[in-house]
Formats: structure tokens, sequence, C-alpha cells
């Protein structure tokens, strides 16, 4: 049966559900729309993904720089300010009503926009039929379906920037009562309804693809291609999916209850409460704690979803540049099985001060630092595949070690804050600020950077410059380290996150000049991601060609396709597999395909 | 390529698969529903009340609807397709059926005054609202569904001999159908 056939065969009948072995061939031309906008090839989608959470980060980021500069000059004002911003920024400079909505939005764009669906859409979307030697998802159409539904949710989230109020301002958890009234705060009423409508849309878009993660690599593995045999990557692409498809439902549940506290006057979650200039309100019973129960039971399970698809494709990219084989590839599942499991026992920890029972906060705590077992052996696993390897220090190397650096320095500060009694101090402090940031942002921001550099030849068979590259690593590297690590010091000082104005707060006046040091660093690196811009965007077009089918001598898959792999990936038949995907410096050979079939001489694997 | 096309038969269809992750999706929904519920219903200012009777006979008629679907695919696999055309609009009806039965049993709880939205609502009724409601949705989908695949089975000038359509329809009907009865037993006796 022909290449053709095989794709076309979805894509041609919308929703048809037929077996890949029966249906007519169909000839197919491919428009500028087919290809470029709603294509059904994965690796499309994967760089729309791509694209659109570029898009975003810049966004996001620049939101940060605008409220650090807030943060680090608040006595002065910026008339440039008042230029961009109009009356959010009066007399230059940002009300705190400006404030708090940056602070929510930027949250609320990283943590969905930019580290769930610009990280696993794109690498997930590219990596599973490649790695995993199939022409496709299991549902091409789902899969165009899950960008076009994350597309409608930016468009909403966006415009949400640019009503008369503002967007939502309550933070990014959205906690009732602010999410809840339409009168608490400038940015609860359309800013918020946006703000629901948009991450419904994005729960769907996530649901859509992550459904098809799971069913493609359950079910479409080449031959030959055990489970055991897959990389890394695909292992914890598959763990994230299984993540997001059981939690999302569930904040998706919270929403529910949200938009008809909203809308048709329930209590769910609302109750003795009197707001200034309405009064009383009739709402009685409703608990705000339960909407916390329902958020942190997708929100604990989501810093795995942003974080392991970034440990996978370190541990790929560490292994092959460091021309040794991953050193303990099942304890490495193994531990992304238990922090699959363990996300979902740990979400009180979020809640510590919340009046939860201090007997159930012992057992969370218990749960909480239990996920240092699986994280260490992570980490030492990392550093024993670079022990006494053969190093390539490939831009995707240097972040794939930075990441592994910024998951031991975040994940250390974790081992604190699951603590109960700690948390008491640190609870909503810039402590807080500083580990979710390390660990959970910047390194999955590594991942993501580590990811792209290292594959970015096979999406565009062109290199990237490796000088703007270093140049980049090196800047957000220290950069990152210099924004976050003082914030440790604030946190533990009892700095907590969240005001406008620190310089009239006697406790934290002596921070003045420290704050002005970060914002100043904040500003640098967000410049510095510019150069990376510059670099993709250049790179795609003017970049040095590919010239070799395996730049890296890489054992798995992807490496085996054309250089400009079409849709359908591989000319003729698809690659059988007889080895799993890390035997590197193997009996004197470099490296060893998967695809070589096991010789008689060859030494146990 | 003719790897694949020969292991295929051996193992499930991949859009089967993908559909019984996604029930997995929507029961950890309807888990946290009702997770929230019980926890709701030991704190104060519950409002006990009976369930509506209308639930009985709408629990009866999504059963009766199981049954034609599964009817249905096993006609479709004789190739009796006028039957199981006949029977496919059946399990449609029931469906409509159900959620106007649905309906009836909100507008009862209303006219017990017992307000399911509103400021003088209590989240118990919310509560039934949301869940059923959504159940409801749920429902709606496995009725287009149905629709869908009738209309293909009149429009396709194709013959289509697979059975997956019907299966796929099948295994989701009764996966709605359980889903009703689980909440109806959550809320008689479970909570």
């Amino acid at each position: 049966m022909s290449n053709e056939a095989v794709l076309h065969a979805p894509a041609g009948a919308g929703l048809h559900h037929e077996a890949h072995g029966d249906h007519h061939h169909e000839h197919h031309h491919e428009t500028f729309i087919s290809k470029y906008v709603f294509s059904m090839d994965h690796k499309m989608i994967a760089k729309q993904f791509l694209i659109t959470g570029m898009v975003w980060a810049v966004l996001g980021g620049l939101m940060s720089v605008l409220f650090r500069l807030q943060l680090g000059y608040p006595e002065a004002s910026f008339p440039w300010l008042e230029d961009i911003l109009g009356k959010w920024a009066e007399g230059g400079k940002i009300t705190p009503d400006a404030y708090y909505a940056l602070v929510t939005t930027h949250g609320t764009v990283l943590v969905f926009f930019v580290l769930t669906a610009g990280l696993s859409g794109t690498f997930a979307n590219f990596l599973i039929p490649l790695q995993i030697g199939a022409r496709d998802m299991a549902s091409p159409f789902m899969n165009m379906l899950s960008y076009w539904f994350f597309f409608a949710a930016s468009i909403v989230m966006l415009s949400s920037m640019f009503v008369e109020f503002g967007p939502f301002s309550g933070g990014w958890t959205a906690y009732p009562p602010l999410s809840a009234l339409a009168s608490a705060s400038p940015g609860s009423g359309t800013g918020m309804d946006l703000w629901l409508i948009a991450m419904a849309l994005f729960v769907v878009s996530s649901l859509l693809g992550g459904l098809n993660y799971i069913a493609t690599i359950l079910n479409m593995r080449t031959k030959g291609m055990s489970m055991t045999r897959l990389p890394l990557t695909i292992w914890a692409l598959f763990f994230t999916a299984v993540l997001g498809v059981l939690s999302f439902p569930v904040l998706f549940s919270g929403f529910i209850l949200l938009i008809f506290d909203r809308n048709f006057g329930t209590s769910f979650y609302l109750s003795d409460i009197f707001i200034n200039g309405v009064g009383a309100l009739p709402n009685e019973g409703g608990s705000a704690i339960l909407y916390q129960h329902l958020f942190w039971f997708l929100g604990h399970p989501e810093v795995y979803i942003i974080l392991l698809p970034a440990m996978g494709m370190a541990s790929e990219i560490l292994s092959v540049n460091s021309r040794k084989p991953i050193f303990g590839y099942m304890a490495m599942v193994g531990s992304l099985f238990a922090i699959a499991i363990l996300a979902f026992l740990v979400w009180a920890h979020h809640m510590f001060v919340t009046g939860l029972n201090p007997f159930l906060g012992s057992v969370f705590v218990l749960l909480t630092l239990l996920i240092a077992v699986p994280s260490a052996i992570k980490v030492f696993n990392w550093l024993t595949t670079l022990w006494r390897g053969n190093i390539r220090f490939t831009p995707g190397m240097m972040f794939s070690i930075g990441f592994v650096s910024l998951f031991i320095s975040g994940g250390l500060t974790g081992i604190w804050l699951g603590n109960s009694a700690l948390d008491i101090h640190l609870h909503d402090t810039y402590f807080v600020i500083a580990h979710f940031h390390i660990v959970m942002g910047v390194a999955s921001m590594f991942g993501m950077f580590a990811g792209i550099y290292h594959w970015f030849p096979k999406m565009y068979g062109r290199y990237m410059n490796n000088t703007l590259s270093y140049l980049h690593f090196w800047i957000t590297l220290a950069g990152a380290y210099m924004i976050f690590w003082p914030m440790h010091y604030q946190g533990l000082a009892g700095m907590p996150r969240r005001y406008y104005d620190y310089s009239v707060w006697e406790s934290f006046k002596q921070f003045a000049e420290l704050n002005r040091f970060i914002s100043t660093v904040a500003m640098i690196v967000f410049a510095a991601q510019l150069l990376f811009l510059f670099n993709f965007f250049y790179s795609v077009f003017k970049g040095r060609k590919v010239t070799t089918q395996n730049p890296y001598g890489s054992n798995t898959l992807e490496w085996t396709t054309p250089i400009n792999p079409g849709h359908g990936n591989w000319v003729g038949e698809i690659p059988e597999v007889h080895r799993w995907a890390y035997d590197y410096g193997k009996d004197g050979k470099e490296f060893i395909s998967q695809t070589t079939p096991v010789g008689a001489e060859e030494s146990s694997h | 390529m003719n790897t694949i096309a020969k292991e295929a038969p051996k193992r499930i269809h991949p859009h089967k698969f993908t559909l019984w992750v996604a029930m997995g999706s929507i029961i950890m929904m309807i888990a946290g529903l009702t997770s929230a519920y019980i926890v709701k219903k030991n704190q104060s200012s519950w409002l006990e009340f009976d369930l509506p009777v209308v639930f009985m006979y709408s629990t009866l008629v999504i059963i009766a609807s199981s049954v034609t679907v599964h009817l249905a695919t096993k006609a479709f696999k004789a190739r009796e397709m006028g039957r199981y055309r006949m029977l496919i609009t059946v399990t449609a009806i029931l469906g409509l059926l159900f959620m106007g039965l649905q309906i009836l049993g909100f507008m009862d709880l209303e006219a017990r005054n017992i307000a399911l939205t509103g400021a003088r609502s209590n989240s118990a009724a919310s509560f039934l609202l949301v869940i059923t409601g959504l159940h409801m949705l749920h429902v709606l989908g496995g009725v287009i569904a149905l629709m869908v695949i009738f209309i293909k089975a009149y429009v396709s000038s194709v013959k289509n001999y697979s059975s997956l359509s019907i299966e796929l329809v099948g295994t989701y009907w009764h996966f709605v159908d359980i889903l009703w009865i689980y909440l109806f037993i959550f809320y008689n006796w479970i909570s």
C-alpha cells in the first residue's frame, strides 16, 4: 500500500472511522492552506504550536519586564509606558490594577500557553510519530483540531487584554471570590469571562492532543518497537499526556462550577460576602476552599505536565551527546512513572495554610517529600550518563546540562517548601516564586531550548548559528540564577509575593537595591531571548543547510528519514526496529542505529 | 507499510483506544464533581430533598436505549440494514426522551420550591443540576454521533461494511448509560 494512501485517508474523510488498511486511494494536492494553515501533518502542527508558543513567550516575557520595572523602580516614571499602555500607565507609572493584570496574565500565559501547549504541543507532535516509526498521529484530524482550539484560546486570551477594564487580575490560579464576582475587581468582569472561555478552549485543545498522543504511542509503533525500546523522550511525553488527560477534566469541573457561580447565581464557592458599594450578597454555604482543591488537583500534575517533556528531551540529548548509553534506562522510566503517580497525591501542599487539618497536612508532607526519590534517581542518572562521556558541547547539550543544574537547585528548595511547618513562614513569599520559577519555569524553558536547538536540523533542514546559541545560553543561564537566586533571601526575610510596591514597607525597604538588580537582569535576559528569536527565524530561511541524514550520529528513528521529510516521514517502508535507542559506544562502534539488526558476535544488551 | 497493514488486526483500532482514554477523561471530570459533592454535603447548610420520581423512568429509558444500540450493532454486522436504521433511530429517540425526562425532573424540583440556580438556590440542588446537566450534554453528543452515522448510511455512495463507527458509538452509548446508573446510585445511596 502506498505512502500517499495511508496519509490521506483520514485527511480526505474527515471524521471517518475506517481501519487504516481498507480505504480507497485518493490523490491529494497540497495547497498553501492545506500545507501551512489547516495542515494535518504532525510536523507542521508541531511548528504551528512552536511559533504560537514563541509569540506568547515574547508577550508573557514582556509583561514580566513591565512589572519588574515597577518593582525595581517604584519611584521612577517612564513616559514611554503611557505611550504603549495608555490609561494603564498614567503619568508613566503602571497603575496597581495594571500591575495585577500583568502578573496574572504573565502566569496564565507562561504556564498554559507557553510551557504546556508550546512545549508538549510542539515536541509531542514532532517527535512521537518520528521516534516510534509512524506516518502520522492516530487521528491527524483531531490533531489539527487540537491546534486550532489552542489558536482560538489564544485569540480569546489576547482579546481580553484590550477590553475596557482590562484582563483578569486576581492571580493565575483564579481563586474565588475575585474570579467569581464581576464586581470584585476591575478585571473580574469581562476580563474574567474571556479568561474562562480561553481556558475552556485550552482544556479542550489539551485533551484532544493528549488522547492522540496516548493512542499513537500505544498503537502505532513500528515493527520491533516494543515499549522498552522507546527513547525516553517518548516515555516522558506519554506520561505527560496521561497526566493531562486525567487532570484537565477536573480543572474543567472546577471551571463549570465557577461559571455557574458567576452567571447563574449559585453558591458553590461563595458565602457571606460583603462588597463595598454593592452590599451583602445573598450567597450562602459556598466554600472557596473547594475551588482550591479542584484547581490544585489539576494544578500540581500541571507542573509535571510542564516538566516531564523537558526531562525526556534532556535524557535523550545528554545520551546522544555524551556518546554513552543513558544510565539506568528502566530506572528512568520507573521514576517517570513514580512522578506521574505522586503528581496526583500531593495537591494539598499548595493549601497548607488554608486551615487544612494538620494530620492530613502531614500525610501530604510525606507524599510530597517522596517525590524527592524519583527526582534524585533522575538526577543521579543524568550525571552518571555524563560521567566519563565523550561530551560534545552542542547548544542542545549545553541547555540540557543547564536543565539538570536548574532542576537540582530548584528541586532542593522544594524539600523546604514541602514541609508544612516551614510553609507557614514561606507560603506566598518570594521563596516560592524563586522555587517554582527555577525548577518548573526556567528548567522547562531550558528543556524547550534544548529541544529546539537539537531538533532544529530535523524541523527545517538547516542549522542554527552556534555563536549566537552559546551567547544565548550563557546569558540566560547566568541571568536566570541572578534573577531568582536573590529571591530566596527576600522570601526567607518574609517578603510576600504579588505586592505592588515594597518601598513603603519598613521591613522590605532594605531590598530596594536588590529589586533593582533583579529587574535589570530580567531586562538583559529578555533581550537575550530576542537574540534567540533572531537566530531561529534567520536560520529557518538562511541557515546552513543540513547535508547528512544523521548529523549527530543518533540511534533514533527520526534520523533515518530524509533530510526534509514529507508528509508520511519515510519514503517506502517504515524501518523495522531491532534494538533499544541507546547503543552508543558499544563493541567499539560509536553508535548503532535502532534499525541495525543485532549481530551474532554482539555483546548482550 | 505492509508490515503495519498486516499487524493492524492484532491490535485494538486506534480510534477505539482513543475512545477508551476519552471515557477515562470523562470519568475524571465526573469524579471531580462527585467528590466536590461529598465534601460539600459534609459542610453546613446542605439541603436534603427527595430526588424527582421521574429520574426512575429516565433510568429505565436509558437502559432500554442501551439494549437497542446493542441490537443495532448486531443488525449491522448481520447486514440487515433496514433493521439497523430502525434501531439507531429508536436509540436516538430514546436518548432525546431521556433528556426530556431529566428536564422534567428539574422542573419538578423547581415546582417543589427547590431552586437550582439564583440567589435562593442551595448548592445541593445546584450540584444536581450541574452534574446531571453535564451528563445530559454527553448523551446529546451520543445522539449527534448516531445522527452522523445514520446520515452516512444514506448519503455514502460507497458501500461501507466496516462496523467501526457503530461499534464506537455503541461503546460510548453504553458508557453514558453506565455513567447515569452510577450517578443515580450515587444520588440515592452513596452520598
